[in-house]
């Protein structure tokens, strides 16, 4: 057990941002009706997030009141479980140095001695200038990788004491490391490359749902065709109002709808110029023609885009961009870009923004037109939407993290 | 070696697109239609037919544990909660399947689903699993969207994920209190009677699985029950995810087939022991909390439950902890002895207490710094912490030093011996001098 409380300086309040207070809300609607203390770990690592890093007595009280739960309850929480961190952490990383066994066998002693000698002496104690910590935490599940660090949800595997000073020497810069393990390989395999899983049949042998989950979506791509008033978000009722009508109609339909849609995907899988002209060619007077795209090589050119400034977008005239009154056949995952999270994907959605492509082709009119819809405050700007989605839409993930230097996410 | 075409786990190293496209191509979700038509009986009794026993560490056979759900859903739902609490020290397998292979386990999480009337499934991740949960949502995501969870689905089985994390304590891998931590408690572990089957998360009858054990059952019930059980050796089949750590030329994670001997599993996978056979001292050969096996009785021993427990330790986890001679053994154990000291919930007081007493006078034995007949004391004590405790955190921290003892009990002794030499040497140097500084 370990012994821990709460820090003697403490600030006067706490309070979730909005944007933070419309997440918990979701979160603690998941649990079942009465249960929601269950949310108490999601929305108090949440807090801590939003804090710098650590959690203080007027959030634990915050919390409480939020989950209808005495606050001592909640502060058995936070002193229990050991990610809840007490006291300040770095302003750049706290770094958790895993010093378990498996770990201590392949050398993490020495990662510990260059936290001591470039951060602190003593763990949980703040660097000279304030932008570091670090902590000797417990097994953390890379054994295989050891030895290993972790910061936030980066890890750093199959590490040196050089080049962990390095990722140091990074951090401290302003730059982030692509996390992972640090001596070549992937993952957990063999280094020099895996005994296991060469037989390339593994990788092609096909599955039934394939069919079933095609003919799903073309009965629900028919559904939203033939209702184009129904707005987004009443669609879900009606779906399944009609479901009995629906699966019999796919029923019925499959085998012709599986062709057609697995023709078009791999038309979709070959380039995105068939995207592209879906674009252009998705209904919705409001769609400006000059911001359509025109092809596979306007989407190329994509990765080039600039997000515009703020006076920019603050000088324009809000236009409308273009929306899918459906989903279109391939939607692109917008929590890739970093700023949205599922909320404001929904939100997206709900609004008929489901591709890279279209973000990307933003210019300071339709920022403004979305900012003004979705009451954003700029932060579409701020977190560089469109050289993000321009990136994603271009060449995907490689894309984005020859661009950014990190993953999307 | 297992040939590849008997591995479960195709995209074990993220090689592959772990997304719900590459899944299907990877042949996920095959055949989960007809297997839920034929229904809670058949799903049982295949997944008792191939010998599955929980890859969670305890090996109880999973399909029987199913078989304790009540067989008619009541006033209460049933859930399935997924452990994905994985903090054993040594093992890093469910890490790769959450990561690279999501879709096999949501698969997996549907049949069990079915079996045990559940429409609803909890997953719980340890708090520091951050990357891995959010791959993991994304893919419940890529389900919902498909059809493949929540109401009227392709599967004709209406199935809802909740995603819930925990925050940094080992303990909530006990299925009691990770139980409690998703109600929103302190990980302290429940008192059996009542058994989770009956009342479990919010009082309601509860499954707890983990996430090796649920992502293997797609697989099972494609290929048949037979099929697992036609691997391995009786009572232990099929395959299992190894994970191989410390002193080996390649670490790695391998998914090999049940009964492989240490030695063929390290020389195929891990590249051999690093400084050859001869170097090797001891291994700790399922996960942290059982007690280690010296070189000599590991090599040629198969990888099984059953061949472990007749060394006095255990498969548990698989997560296979290699320590050549340079090791010093006493320290590593008393490192686990720490761990366990930090990681005891505090409920019960002889593993409360026990758990830091048997650290610090590990700590003192690594130096040397004490007399003999504390090792028997030591003993002692460990046997006071093993079973007396309500769940079996006592039991894992008692059993590595138990192993230190009853097999490296002469190197202890050498250890104090060298110590004692050493001071008597240091104390008469002293006597020496002061003698001089008096004269």
């Amino acid at each position: 057990m370990s012994f821990r409380r709460l820090h003697p300086e403490q600030p006067e309040s706490f309070a979730f941002t909005p944007e933070n207070l419309a997440w918990a809300k979701e979160v603690i609607a998941r649990y079942p009706e009465g249960r929601q203390a269950s949310a108490v770990i999601p929305l108090l690592t949440r807090a801590q997030e939003q804090n710098g890093g650590w959690v203080t007595e007027p959030m634990i009280r915050y919390i409480a009141d939020m989950l209808k739960m005495r606050p001592i309850r909640v502060l058995e929480i936070a002193t229990f479980y050991t990610q809840f961190q007490l006291q300040p952490v770095g302003r750049k990383a706290h770094i958790w140095v895993c010093g378990t066994t498996p770990c201590r066998l392949r050398g993490a002693e020495e990662l510990i001695k260059v936290c001591k000698r470039r951060i602190a002496e003593k763990a949980h104690t703040l660097s000279e200038d304030g932008d570091f910590s670090w902590e000797e935490v417990e097994c953390l599940g890379a054994c295989t990788n050891a030895p290993m660090i972790q910061i936030g949800e980066r890890v750093y595997e199959d590490l040196t004491p050089e080049r962990f000073e390095e990722i140091l020497d990074e951090i401290a810069a302003g730059r982030w490391p692509e996390p992972g393990p640090q001596n070549g390989r992937t993952s957990s395999e063999p280094l020099g490359g895996p005994t296991t899983l060469t037989d390339d049949s593994l990788f092609n042998k096909g599955s039934d749902a394939e069919a079933l989950i095609a003919a799903r979506k073309s009965s629900a791509a028919k559904h939203a065709a033939t209702a184009p008033e129904t707005p987004a978000h009443a669609q879900d009722e009606t779906a399944s109002a009609k479901k009995t009508e629906e699966k019999e109609r796919a029923a019925a339909e499959t085998a012709k709808e599986t062709a057609k849609e697995q023709a078009e995907a791999s038309a979709l899988a070959q380039g995105e110029a068939k995207e592209a002209k879906e674009a252009t060619e998705s209904p919705g007077a409001e769609t400006p023609k000059d911001t359509a795209l025109q092809g596979a090589a306007a989407l190329a050119d994509l990765a080039e885009a600039r997000t515009p400034s703020e006076e920019e977008v603050e000088a324009a005239k809000a236009t409308p961009p273009q929306l899918y009154e459906a989903p279109p056949a391939q939607v692109d995952d917008l929590k890739l870009i970093s700023g949205v999270g599922p909320k404001l994907e929904k939100l997206l959605n709900d609004l008929g923004i489901y591709t890279f492509a279209q973000i990307a082709s933003w210019g300071p009119g339709e920022i403004k037109w979305v900012d003004d819809h979705l009451k954003f405050k700029g932060r579409i700007v701020r977190d560089k939407w469109v050289e993000q989605a321009a990136a994603l839409a271009a060449g995907g993930e490689e894309e984005y993290i020859r661009r950014f230097g990190k993953k999307p996410r | 070696m297992l040939s590849d075409k008997d591995r479960i786990f195709t995209n074990l190293y993220g090689l592959h697109d772990w997304r719900l496209a590459g899944a299907l191509k990877r042949g996920v979700y095959d055949g989960v239609k007809g297997f839920i038509e034929k229904g809670r009986d058949w799903i049982i009794e295949e997944v008792k037919a191939s010998g599955l026993r929980g890859r969670g560490g305890a090996g109880f056979p999973t399909g029987l544990k199913w078989s304790f759900m009540p067989k008619e859903v009541g006033e209460r739902p049933h859930y399935l909660v997924v452990n994905a609490d994985e903090s054993e020290p040594g093992t890093c397998k469910d890490r790769e399947i959450l990561r690279h292979d999501p879709h096999r386990l949501i698969e997996g999480m549907i049949l069990a689903g079915r079996a045990m009337l559940a429409h609803t499934a909890f997953i719980y991740f340890r708090g520091e699993f951050i990357h891995e949960r959010k791959v993991f949502e994304a893919a419940v995501e890529e389900a919902y969207e498909a059809g493949i969870l929540g109401r009227d689905t392709i599967f004709g089985w209406d199935f809802d994920i909740i995603v819930h994390h925990g925050a940094g304590a080992y303990i909530c891998g006990e299925e009691t209190a990770l139980i409690e931590s998703i109600e929103g408690k302190k990980g302290q572990p429940r008192l059996k009677p009542p058994f989770p089957a009956n009342a479990g998360l919010y009082g309601c009858p509860t499954t707890v699985n983990n996430v090796e054990s649920i992502a293997s059952v797609g697989e099972i019930l494609r290929r048949g029950g037979s099929w697992f059980a036609s691997l391995g050796k009786p009572n232990n089949t099929g395959t299992k995810l190894f994970c191989i750590s410390g002193h080996v030329e390649k670490p790695c994670v391998v998914e090999e087939e049940m009964g492989i001997t240490f030695r063929e599993l390290i020389e195929t996978h891990a590249g051999g022991i690093r400084g050859g056979w001869d170097n090797l001292k001891a291994v700790i050969p399922g996960g942290s909390s059982v007690r280690c096996v010296p070189a000599e009785q590991i090599i040629d021993c198969p990888m099984t439950f059953d061949d472990l427990a007749k060394l006095g330790s255990g498969l548990g986890t698989a997560g296979i902890i290699v320590m050549d001679k340079s090791t010093d053994i006493i320290r590593a154990i008393a490192r686990l002895a720490y761990f366990y000291k930090h990681e005891s919930c505090g409920q019960c007081t002889p593993c409360r207490e026990g758990t830091g007493w048997m650290w610090r006078m590990l700590e003192r034995m690594a130096e040397g710094r004490a007399e003999k007949r504390e090792i028997d004391l030591l003993f002692e004590v460990s046997k006071e912490i093993e079973g007396h405790t309500i769940c079996a955190l006592g039991d894992a921290a008692a059993w590595p030093v138990q192993g230190l003892i009853n097999h490296f009990r002469d190197e202890i002794e050498a250890r104090i011996d060298e110590y004692t030499a050493r001071a008597d040497a240091e104390g008469s140097m002293v006597k020496e001098m002061e003698k001089a500084a008096a004269g």
